[in-house]
């Protein structure tokens, strides 16, 4: 059972942001300490594919699972180890229904492939019988759509995945 | 009855809507914003949905994105806890209308109420006692000279806005009232968005007794008996007890009734809370309605025995009371000291962080409302109430002696608490002998501090 909540430098999602934070504002490293527990990230800049280092000490409580949080914590710990490219998120600004096209008989907004800027608009989230039209706000290329229209979504729920190299 | 509510709040009183559900065998959503994610309290609930970051404006206090989650949630009705959106009469007209019942008031008993003036004058209506004070707002500084000088100083200068003692000033002559009009009305206007203000006669070393009440859809209202919280700081009350001691059975009898009186006035359902001052011969005054559950709610709920989240949900779902006056029994005495996360060695300074070590009290007599234990890291974007640690025994003394021996087991590390403060309020005679007023605390107490 967790006891401590709230962000921790071992939680999964604070590892993919850092992630992210480090590919979009071109970071080499980061290194965050809290009491005895660290944890460091280093990026190759030279190389097209980041390499992502953690201590021993920072990986131990994510993997033994205690008394951070539970066993699906420590399998999905593994991912942003393997992570190789710094691919950056599209998240959801408010708790509502995704809708990846204009009309239900309309192709969708976006897909695996396509290139999208700023202004792009990638999906629609209904919010209170209001339809939000939700703007890319990067550039880059859709490789992954992380929800199926019609989901329910909350806010900060990642919706897409995109290369902003390709 | 409700398949599925909302609880759109956070912490204990968030905690304890879950619970109600439970008991009932409700489905329950909770929410949460950014700050608050991994809180325990949320995997109690049957789902939780994140709307939004931790500054309240995005988030509980943040209409759409609610009302956005109880879609997603399916759910009939939202409970909106106290604080946050639980008086705003917007926000009950928006669930209404989007077919989800507000557990709470009718909308035009909030506004009516909500207004400090306009419930004066319901009060005045349904001959309950007001202070003494101006008939409506005061627009021009002559009539509030006139009015000082036949009331006689000093006077009380309130925001018809205004809440939770915000936006008012005393004044004890002409020329302070003068300035006070000026500031009170300015202060009014920058945090609620009206400056109005109307007088009241100053009270002098009041108490402040309160009574819980519940009415129905169908008109039926009834009391649930008296509160004291005489024991503030800055208007936020740090003990409450039931039944208010030294306060003879005819006043007590009058000021319940009134309370009845005046909230089915305003056509009121739900739960409520009439709030009196009561002066040293022991008249009372009505001063205003909190048209929602409050935070010392639990000291009632130990002395009458219902469980009144449980009697809100049924009132939103359309139940008749399942009690009539008579059957409202009251038995022994009850008194609740909050937790909050702060120093009262350091001005009440709000103290957040990781709680490392968290040893609450037990055994007979006990009830602790909390959402929070060891590991939990107290987020320092909201109120900083942590704990509500009650007491319930057949006499006052009892319950004193007993709530001393409770706040003697708690241990806390890792934050600051109103521990000590509260252990030297329940070991003073003062206390021990119900010769406390509102002023107390800042008499006692923090002069003591630089």
């Amino acid at each position: 059972m967790a006891e401590e909540s709230g962000p921790s430098p071992f939680d999964v999602r604070t590892v993919r942001d850092l992630v992210g934070l480090m590919s979009r504002h071109d970071l080499a490293e980061l290194e965050l300490a809290d009491g005895t527990r660290s944890i460091k990230l280093k990026r190759a800049i030279a190389a097209p594919m980041p390499i992502l280092t953690a201590t021993p000490v920072a990986m131990a409580p994510v993997a033994h699972a205690a008394p951070v949080a539970a066993a699906p914590v420590a399998a999905a710990a593994i991912e942003p180890v393997k992570a190789a490219r710094p691919l950056l998120e599209i998240k959801s600004p408010t708790p509502g229904t995704f809708y990846s096209s204009p009309k239900p008989t309309d192709p969708p907004f976006v897909q695996v492939g396509s290139k999208v800027g700023p202004g792009t608009i990638v999906c629609i989230i209904e919010a209170m019988k209001i339809f939000n039209e939700i703007p890319a706000d990067l550039t880059g290329t859709i490789v992954e759509v992380c929800v199926e229209s019609k989901q329910p979504v909350e806010y900060g729920q990642v919706l897409f995945r995109i290369d902003p190299a390709a | 009855m409700f398949q599925r509510i909302l609880v759109a709040n956070r912490g204990e009183i968030a905690l304890r809507v879950i619970r109600a559900c439970k008991d009932m065998g409700i489905e329950v959503v909770a929410v949460f914003s950014e700050a608050d994610r991994g809180a325990h309290y949320l995997s109690l609930a049957d789902q939780a949905i994140c709307i939004g970051p931790g500054v309240a404006s995005e988030s509980y206090l943040n209409i759409p994105r609610i009302i956005s989650a109880a879609e997603i949630g399916d759910v009939q009705a939202i409970h909106p806890g106290y604080g946050f959106l639980s008086e705003n009469a917007h926000f009950a007209e928006v669930c209404r209308s989007c077919n989800i019942e507000f557990i709470g008031p009718p909308e035009k008993a909030m506004r009516q109420l909500g207004n400090k003036n306009e419930a004066r004058k319901l009060a005045m209506a349904a001959k309950v006692p007001v202070v003494p004070g101006s008939e409506g707002l005061i627009t021009r500084e002559e009539d509030a000279l006139k009015l000082a000088h036949e009331m006689g100083y000093p006077v009380l200068i309130k925001a018809a806005a205004g809440g939770g003692g915000r936006g008012m000033r005393v004044a004890h002559n002409d020329i302070s009232l003068k300035t006070g009009l000026a500031s009170a009305s300015q202060e009014a206007e920058s945090a609620f968005k009206d400056g109005s203000v109307y007088l009241e006669k100053y009270i002098e070393h009041p108490r402040h007794v309160e009574v819980q009440v519940l009415g129905d859809k169908h008109g039926n209202v009834i009391h649930l008996w008296e509160r004291d919280c005489s024991l503030q700081r800055r208007h936020q009350k740090l003990v409450e007890e039931s039944p208010a001691p030294r306060l003879p059975e005819s006043v007590r009898q009058e000021l319940c009734q009134a309370a009845v009186r005046l909230v089915k006035t305003a056509g009121y359902y739900s739960a409520g809370t009439c709030e009196f001052l009561v002066d040293k011969d022991n008249r009372f005054y009505f001063i205003e309605v909190n048209a929602r559950i409050q935070v010392e709610h639990p000291v009632t709920e130990l002395v009458t025995g219902i469980d009144l989240v449980q009697q809100q949900i049924r009132i939103a779902a359309g139940e008749k009371l399942s009690l009539t006056q008579d059957q409202v029994e009251r038995r022994g005495s009850a008194i609740e000291v909050r937790i909050n996360a702060e120093d009262p060695a350091a001005g009440f300074r709000p103290s957040p962080g990781l709680i490392t070590a968290w040893k609450p009290p037990g055994g007979p007599g006990i009830r602790l409302d909390t959402h929070v234990s060891a590991g939990y890291r107290v987020p320092p974007n909201y109120d900083s109430l942590v704990a509500k640690l009650l007491v319930h025994r057949p006499t006052r003394d009892e319950a004193i002696d007993t709530m001393r021996r409770a706040l003697a087991e708690f241990h806390v590390e890792g934050i600051k608490t109103t521990i000590p403060i509260l252990r030297d309020i329940l070991n003073d005679i003062a206390f021990r002998e119900a010769k406390v007023d509102t002023t107390y605390i800042e008499r006692t107490y923090l002069k003591k501090e630089a």
